[in-house]
């Protein structure tokens, strides 16, 4: 009998096995050995054993500052996220007291993720360019003369973007794991003598631990895998780890292009390994 | 906490909070203003004589791209990626709540495929079938490309709702004399159903709007994401706002259905 069962657990979860075999194991291996073959002119992929593509590109100083920059935007687009998706959860757990008008506004939060990432990328335009509402707005109430250049086609417009598009990745774990604190312990902790905030910082911050955990490692590994965002709203000024990658595809150069993705690989998955030691997601997800 | 006036630090982060939600849909509906641009009309604001015209013009395949076309490919991907992630992820969230041989191995490879980026898998998948002498097209290995993203996002779901399956209440059941079948259709599928909702609109949506995957996977042939994406550089007329109208009011559409019948599902239930 309980062989039988277990044949058929096998079972239910062979699709799903397949599936992330054929299209996620197999694919990232061959990038792997994709990244150590040659490129040729016109002929595109030669099979080999060389590191000449990892040479290439840890030795270019362009491939470092793009690194640099992406590495730049990630930490800002964290902290950004961490401490909005920290204080929206706040408010939504413990400040709103009816749970159907805080299932409400935590949805009205979480829409916007099912629709197109393009769409509200280029939706900034009208807002921040330079005839603008922003600029319009400012030049209305005499603030600035001139309409301001650094809103769009800036750093400045991708942090925005980014904030836009993955606030509700930090979010939504870190509302998760607030919501399931027991709201006696609060109590508890001020009936003690703690003050509003000691509770804040000893109590809600250490239980939502896990949240924060999870919703770092989407806003860090969706910055970093991003290409869209830095390309389009910055106007081509900055670039991005993928940037380099984009490139090399388009003129076919997969070996170097490999080579890139497997480095910019291992850094998301060092980082999501530093995560996963601080917390057994598995088990917090279950719980 | 449980005293009746508000704290100060309500009022700020309600404030917040508005301000968010402004943040948040603020340029949408501004896009969706800026669509109905007449036809002197700019990129930006003022709206100047309303009217319809850059609807039409989006099925002006000479002047903005293929739509239809773009769209008539996208729209059987999401429903397919929508089903197969549905039927899978479901039935592999009942093979998960068993400890088997290699479970933990198959959840970190499904975490990993979550955050592997987007453009690394696109490569990844053009490669394979580069290897394997297939040609990329959406139904397969755009298809795979896209499944490999939605599959981690409804195993996940799926393990929040199981997680809220007790088996006892299966063994109650039996206990009870309730048949297989009956136990299924009068205790699983009720807790279930709604969390299969959510694994559907996830599927459908995560696939319709999906771009760094779909970049080298699909083929030739353009979706719906990747035809904006070329438009992004190439169309300079509010047409491009009215095209993201309209994908965006067909996202609205699947996402009020879904919630919608989540709504009625658990209303139902508090009914009976």
């Amino acid at each position: 009998m309980s062989e039988r069962r277990s044949f058929i657990t096998q079972l239910q979860v062979a699709p799903l096995t397949l599936v992330l075999f054929l299209f996620f194991v197999v694919p990232v291996a061959l990038v792997v050995i994709v990244s150590f073959f040659r490129y040729q002119m016109l002929v595109g992929l030669v099979p080999d054993f060389t590191f000449k593509n990892y040479y290439d590109l840890l030795t270019n100083p362009t491939t470092w500052a793009l690194y640099l920059s992406t590495l730049k935007f990630t930490l800002m687009v964290l902290v950004i996220t961490l401490v909005l998706g920290f204080w929206l959860s706040y408010f939504l757990v413990f400040h709103v007291r009816n749970l159907v008008v805080a299932i409400g506004l935590f949805l009205l939060c979480t829409i916007p993720f099912w629709t197109s990432n393009i769409i509200r990328m280029i939706s900034w335009r009208p807002i921040l360019g330079r005839e603008g509402l922003v600029n319009q707005g400012l030049q209305e109430v005499g603030l600035i003369d001139k309409p301001l250049d650094w809103l769009l086609f800036s750093d400045f417009s991708v942090v925005i973007t980014y904030v836009h598009l993955f606030t509700l990745f930090m979010m939504v774990p870190i509302f998760n794991s607030m919501a399931r604190i027991d709201k006696a312990l609060l109590e508890a902790a001020i009936d003690a003598g703690a003050t509003r905030w000691g509770v804040i910082w000893n109590v809600v911050l250490p239980l939502s631990k896990t949240g924060i955990a999870l919703g770092a490692l989407f806003v860090v590994t969706l910055v970093m895998g991003d290409f869209a965002v830095v390309k389009v709203m910055s106007g081509g000024l900055s670039g991005s780890a993928t940037s380099g990658m984009f490139n090399d595809l388009q003129f076919l150069n997969y070996p170097r292009a490999a080579a890139n993705a497997v480095i910019l690989l291992i850094i998301v998955m060092l980082i999501a390994t530093g995560i996963f030691r601080l917390i057994d997601v598995r088990k917090e997800l279950v719980r | 906490m449980s005293s009746d006036r508000r704290p100060w630090t309500f009022f700020v982060l309600a404030t917040l909070f508005t301000l968010f939600v402004i943040f948040l849909y603020g340029p949408m509906i501004s896009i969706l203003i800026l669509s109905f641009q007449g036809p002197n009309g700019s990129l930006s604001f003022p709206l100047r004589d309303p009217s319809l015209m850059w609807f039409g013009e989006v099925f002006n395949p000479s002047r903005v791209g293929d739509v239809p076309g773009a769209f008539s490919r996208s729209f059987p991907l999401s429903i397919i990626v929508m089903l197969l992630t549905v039927l899978i992820s479901v039935t592999a969230g009942f093979g998960f709540r068993r400890h088997f041989r290699g479970s933990t191995l198959i959840f970190y490879t499904a975490i990993a495929s979550l955050i592997v980026p987007g453009l690394v898998l696109s490569i990844g998948v053009l490669v394979t079938a580069r290897f394997l002498g297939v040609s990329a097209n959406w139904y397969t290995t755009g298809l795979g490309a896209h499944l490999s993203w939605t599959l981690p996002f409804g195993l996940l779901i799926m393990f929040a709702v199981l997680g809220r399956l007790n088996p006892s209440y299966e063994e109650a059941a039996y206990d009870l004399g309730a048949s297989k079948w009956q136990t299924v259709k009068e205790v699983v599928v009720p807790i279930v159903f709604p969390g299969m909702i959510a694994v559907a609109l996830f599927g459908f949506t995560l696939s319709y709007d999906e771009f760094p995957r779909s970049w080298l996977t699909i083929g030739t042939k353009n979706t719906l994401p990747l035809e904006i994406w070329t438009m992004t550089t190439n169309v300079t007329s509010p047409s491009l706002y009215a095209l993201g109208a309209i994908t965006t009011g067909i996202s609205f559409l699947v996402i009020g259905a879904a919630l919608g019948s989540i709504y009625l599902i658990q209303r139902k239930r508090a009914g009976l």
